[in-house]
């Protein structure tokens, strides 16, 4: 297969190829009479990932430099350069994207009943954007596609979101852009350091990260501007409550792609830029102590206030605060299985927090309401999706042989040495998790059927059956047989570990870490 | 197949290199596995599609099990024959490569050795004839397929919890076996107390897992891997470094508190006594012969970790103790037939932790081999007595409860074989001899009297042991009585209804009053060594137990049977407990006018604290869950979340900056994409300044 591939050229073209397909898709659709749009739309994103399939063969899980990479002047007197390349840190960040993409059209089919051409052009905008920002290697560059994505997320949710919308979807974009601005400043001031060092213009990220390292004074003001616009995406707690609201307010294929993908930004620019570029800082004590405390604290308050959460979709929400806690634990520990178990979070959370979406948003489309009180019983008239509810449910609660323990699992296995206490709290966690999780499972599948509304409700569709198995087989597939994926990103994982070891005190890592043990 | 089989068998013993019999084992281990597995998905399939197929799924059910078992045994016979020359053979099957992260080696494997085996046939087995008695039991229940479904996954789960060959492969069965006791508890969903049942005890559980967890974290820390050869291995190799440490002992206290869980003992017990909203032989396999067990099996299994902590021996017996005589007080004051057993089996699973938490493993581990034929018989006694009170009921449109012992007496006459089986089965976990849980509940006792010399705590739980022993013989004759014994109390229409069960419930039943009986020849006392070979379990586990017996050895914590006429006092006043018990709850049960349920007067004083179970339920509700609870709502989210982060923060800045854009506004139209402008604008306007500046 990997021949076959790089017969075609595959490694020259497949990158600029995703982010150019999806804005050459938006042609079709635009051309397309609008209630053809959504199939138009379905088609360029199954192209878009059957092309990004190659990657998972033409990837070469030994080589822990930068795949595949493309580099072209863009506006040369600014040395910005249009950079592109793909590690074991980006390349499933790419494939879940890709992956979830076609779901989240599909997931629209009926929900979106207008403006449609405008809404999928905006979905096909939003991945070029996506695929952008794990892909860029210019900062100039990865600026720019952190900004693309955010401007069609923030007319999604604007326009076809719920009643609250205006309100949730300017939240997030100010939220978002307050931290991405502070970004923008540190990346330009970067730049002119890297200037000084090396005497010429460039936003290149192998010159960044060489350069990092001698950034003085300005290194931890830079670190922070870098961290604030990260841990808002994460979110990070105390920077999470744009998040339920965004989630409630947007479509179903909003939520979706907003937990699968966009969640994953900020812990992707932790692990890319923010603690590679800043070891000293980032892993200093007091830092350290900061992050990992906010990290804990969301694992767990995250999960309480999931608990006592009326509406549904704000439950996930809150679900995932939690989760990407554990992530910033691993990232920050920073040892082999913890970054390993955060990436696999990373996918997992995409796979079962971007599943329980879709299937709110399926069940929504029959009853029109999120408040768990209006549900009860429906595992007597919906055995389908009562059975795939709580298999996702499971995965999400993190039970071994779904894809949610494996990640859980190795992140604090691996942070265990490094912060037994905060990994020993975070531990608790896992019974927060399910009882919330559980809780909400019984007083929707469960109980007595009560409401008359809920009698006559039709089990998933055919197109549901499409929209909502693959990422069933996902987390069953990841949970038990994680071992391919693993291999992929043990090379960077390793680079990462490496490239942030300065940051810890000498005498920490020779006595706690893992590896170093006989 | 049997040719290999042959073949292997006819060569000199030294040829058998562990490697290749691992890889050898890897097809019958992936049958023993799959086929509940295949069962699993076959029936779950029918369930969705074709419920009413009940004939295919009474096939497959039992008959996936049925072959395991059959394959289980096989592996017995080409095994026992092996180990013979070479005790020592643990072969690990190896099917794939689970979690390699970096030093981390995680392969999906499993092991059979000597305690692994026992355990299988202990679960393919008395698992076989619970799926027997299912067929039966849930015939009529329009959930048959599902509940077939569940039952074949909680077995492969099971199967994969004590043939793991590394803690994380034992987590896996662990939690997906608390997975099936949730789905099986709340099988009846659409009653919200036996929903509220499953979700109690997969949370519960969950306590407990947070513990096994933490103690693999440590595990990792101090090891360097999580499976059993290496940590074991390693363990006994650096034993004077590490017994009686902080390290071993925090370990250990982990891994109990997973058992404290799974295996239902204070403090985590209360889920227990809820399961039994599940349906009867669910009870019966789950709860009784086989999950609840886990806890035991874990520490049977690290028994090396456990010898080089003589502290937590001292707590995880002293658990079992307390737990024992806790329970067999609850068990003295409940009516619901059930309830009375579940408690019965806290305590009994408190007797097993006693025994391991003594240093006895075999002890501890006969006593669940015992314990899992007689309560597994009870359970399923008991419900063939339900199924027959349940039909007589609904046969009269009496909406009494069928559980309820106040409805029932002198059932004998209508159901003979069940009442002369439940009745083998209560002499058997009363402790009269030559029953099963005789020979396995005086050895616990004896081990724990005897390490009472060295370390006098011991002596202490001895006597709670052996008082709960009589309240044991006490609560279950007051079974007896008011079930099978006295008047009858069903009522005049209902009683014509009343019948024996089936012959496909009867037969099981019928195999495991065989089993009740026989059950203690498989590890006789030296002082009954006329009856048979004595000790067999014990040389049977001897190569899985020899690092924990040498470590206890060099610590002086091994305990030592009492012998001469210590010995001959504690096996009479053994027996002169159980009579006792016997004899007064008998007595005593048929002497008191029970009344039906409908017309019982509310208990009063003592009584009604052990009918209300000590209030420990309410007291945790109070305590934790309502405080917990009132926490997230109240402060967390409405005040943090709401009040103080969204609100005084976000929405305070927010307020701050639309102030300033109040101005912009007026320039431009209001509406939101303007501010999407202005925000572009200003964007550029500051990347102007840093550049330019």
């Amino acid at each position: 297969m990997q021949d076959f591939l790089l017969s075609l050229g595959y490694g020259q073209w497949i990158l600029t190829a995703l982010l150019v397909l999806p804005l050459v898709g938006i042609i079709p659709v635009a051309l397309a009479p609008a209630s053809r749009a959504k199939q138009v739309a379905l088609a360029v994103t199954l192209v878009e990932f059957v092309v990004s399939l190659g990657l998972w063969w033409a990837f070469d899980p030994t080589d822990p430099l930068m795949q595949f990479s493309v580099d072209a002047a863009w506006l040369p007197a600014w040395g910005i350069h249009y950079t592109l390349g793909l590690d074991g840190l980006s390349l499933f960040m790419v494939l879940l994207s890709t992956g979830i993409m076609p779901l989240a059209v599909l997931a629209s089919f009926s929900y979106i009943t207008e403006r449609e051409k405008l809404y999928y052009g905006l979905l096909l905008t939003l991945t070029t954007g996506m695929l952008g920002v794990f892909l860029a290697l210019d900062m100039f560059l990865f600026y720019v596609m952190w900004e693309l994505m955010l401007i069609p997320m923030y007319f999604i949710i604007g326009i076809w979101g719920g009643k609250n919308r205006l309100y949730a979807a300017l939240k997030f974009f100010i939220y978002t852009m307050a931290g991405s601005l502070l970004m923008l400043v540190a990346i330009v001031v970067m730049m002119f350091k890297t200037f000084a060092i090396t005497g010429a213009p460039t936003f290149s990220y192998e010159a960044f990260l060489q350069a990092s390292h001698q950034m003085g004074d300005a290194a931890p003001w830079l670190f922070l501007a870098f961290a604030l616009a990260f841990a808002i995406k994460v979110p990070l707690f105390p920077f999470h409550t744009w998040l339920p609201d965004a989630h409630v307010e947007a479509p179903t294929a909003g939520s979706v792609i907003l937990a699968s993908v966009l969640l994953k930004m900020g812990t992707y620019g932790f692990l890319r830029f923010a603690v590679p570029f800043f070891p000293e800082v980032a892993l200093s004590p007091l830092v350290t102590g900061i992050v990992v405390t906010c990290a804990v604290i969301g694992i767990i308050y995250g999960a309480l206030v999931a608990l006592v959460q009326p509406d549904v979709k704000k439950l996930v929400a809150y679900s995932s605060v939690s989760h990407l806690g554990f992530v910033m634990l691993g990232i920050w520990a920073a040892t082999q299985q913890s970054v390993q178990g955060a990436l696999m979070i990373m996918i997992g959370h995409g796979l079962s927090t971007g599943a329980l979406f879709l299937l709110i948003g399926m069940i929504y489309e029959r009853r029109h309401t999120r408040e768990i009180a209006d549900y009860g019983g429906l595992a007597r008239v919906v055995p389908v999706f009562s059975l795939i509810f709580v298999v996702t449910v499971l995965a999400s609660a993190g039970l071994p042989g779904l894809n949610g323990f494996v990640g859980e699992f190795l992140v604090l296995l691996g942070s265990f040495g490094r912060y037994p206490w905060a990994t020993g709290l975070a531990t608790t966690g896992v019974i927060f998790a399910a009882a919330y999780l559980l809780w909400a499972t019984q007083r929707i599948l469960f109980n007595k059927l009560d409401k008359l509304e809920n009698e006559h409700l039709h089990d998933l569709t055919p197109r549901e059956l499409w929209v909502i198995l693959p990422l069933v087989a996902g987390m069953i597939w990841m949970g038990l047989y994680p071992q391919p994926v693993l291999s992929r990103m043990d090379e960077a994982a390793k680079r990462y570990v490496q490239l942030v070891e300065p940051g810890f005190a000498p005498p920490a890592t020779a006595l706690t870490t893992p590896e170093a043990r006989p | 197949m049997p040719h290999a089989l042959l073949a292997l068998a006819a060569l000199p013993a030294e040829a058998h290199d562990v490697m290749a019999l691992g890889q050898e084992l890897r097809l019958p281990i992936a049958l023993i596995l799959g086929l509940p597995l295949l069962g699993f998905l076959l029936n779950g399939a029918l369930a969705l599609w074709k419920p009413d197929a009940k004939g295919a799924v009474s096939l497959i059910g039992p008959g996936v099990l049925i072959a395991a078992f059959g394959i289980a045994v096989a592996q017995y016979l080409k095994l026992s024959h092996l180990w013979h020359d070479q005790p020592e053979l643990s072969p690990v099957a190896t099917l794939w490569n689970w979690l390699p992260v970096g030093t981390l080696q995680v392969p999906f494997a499993f092991q059979l050795d000597q305690l692994s085996m026992v355990m299988l046939l202990v679960v393919t087995g008395v698992g076989s004839l619970i799926h027997l008695f299912s067929v039966g039991y849930m015939k009529a229940d329009p959930g048959y397929a599902r509940y077939f479904a569940y039952l074949n996954l909680f077995v492969m789960f099971m199967l994969v919890l004590v043939l793991g060959a590394s803690f994380p492969m034992m987590f896996i069965g662990w939690e997906g076996v608390g997975l099936c006791s949730y789905l099986l508890i709340g099988f009846w969903f659409t009653e919200k107390a036996n929903a509220d049942a499953g979700k109690k005890a997969f949370i519960v559980n969950r306590i407990g897992d947070f513990g096994f967890l933490v103690a693999m974290f440590l595990i990792w820390q101090t090891f360097g891997s999580l499976d059993y050869a290496n940590v074991f291995g390693k363990a006994a190799d650096a034993s004077t470094h590490l017994a009686g440490g902080a390290t071993i002992t925090a370990i250990t206290l982990f891994l109990f508190l997973g058992c404290t869980g799974k295996s239902a003992q204070i403090p985590l017990y209360t889920w227990l006594p809820d399961a039994m909203a599940g349906p009867t032989p669910v009870s019966a396999l789950i709860h009784a012969a086989t999950m609840v067990t886990a806890g035991v099996y874990l520490v049977a299994r690290a028994n090396v970790l456990f010898a080089l902590a003589p502290t937590t021996q001292a707590v995880v017996a002293g658990v079992g103790a307390l737990t024992a005589l806790f329970a067999a007080t609850i068990g003295l004051r409940q009516y619901d037939i059930k309830k009375v057993l579940a408690y019965s089996t806290v305590s009994q699973l408190g007797y097993m932790f006693l025994g391991v938490g003594t240093g006895a493993i075999t002890a501890g581990v006969f006593h669940l081999a015992t314990h899992a034929f007689f309560k597994a018989l009870l359970f399923l006694g008991s419900g063939s007595v339900i199924h027959a009170m349940h039909h007589a009921y609904h046969a009269s449109h009496s909406h009494d409860d069928p559980q309820d012992m106040r409805n029932m007496g002198g059932l004998a006459k209508y159901m003979p074989i069940t009442a002369t089986l439940m009745g083998i089965a209560t002499l058997a976990i009363a402790g009269i001899p030559p029953f099963a849980g005789f020979f396995s509940k005086d050895e616990i006792l004896a081990f724990a009297f005897g390490r009472g010399e060295h370390t006098p705590i011991f002596r202490v739980y001895w006597a709670m042991g052996a008082t709960a022993a009589l309240l044991t013989a006490f609560y279950m004759a007051r079974l007896m009585a008011m079930t099978f014994f006295g008047e009858n109390r069903t009522g005049d229409e209902a009683r014509h209804h009343l019948h024996e069960a089936p012959w496909i419930m009867t037969g099981p039943l019928v195999v495991l009053g065989v089993l009740s009986i026989a059950g203690g020849w498989l590890n006789l006392p030296e002082f009954a060594a006329s009856l048979g070979t004595p000790e067999l379990l014990h040389h049977w586990l001897h190569p899985i137990l020899a690092a924990g017996d040498r470590v206890a050895e060099t610590l002086g914590t091994a305990p030592a049977l009492p012998e001469g006429g210590a010995e001959h006092m504690l096996i009479g006043l053994a027996i002169a407990l159980a009579v006792l018990g016997l004899a007064a709850g008998f007595f005593t049960t048929l002497k008191a006018r029970t009344v039906p349920a409908h017309d019982a007067p509310p208990e009063h004083g003592f009584w009604k604290v052990l009918y209300h179970k000590y209030y420990v339920d309410e007291l945790y509700d109070a305590v934790i869950v309502r405080p917990l609870e009132a926490l997230s709502r109240v402060v967390l989210w409405k005040q943090v979340d709401q009040g103080l982060i969204d609100g005084a923060g976000v929405n305070g800045a927010a307020w701050a900056s639309r102030t300033l854009g109040w101005l912009g506004s007026r320039l431009q139209s209001g509406l939101v994409g303007g501010y999407v402008v202005l925000f572009l604008v200003g964007a550029l306007y500051i990347l102007g300044m840093v550049v330019w500046r």
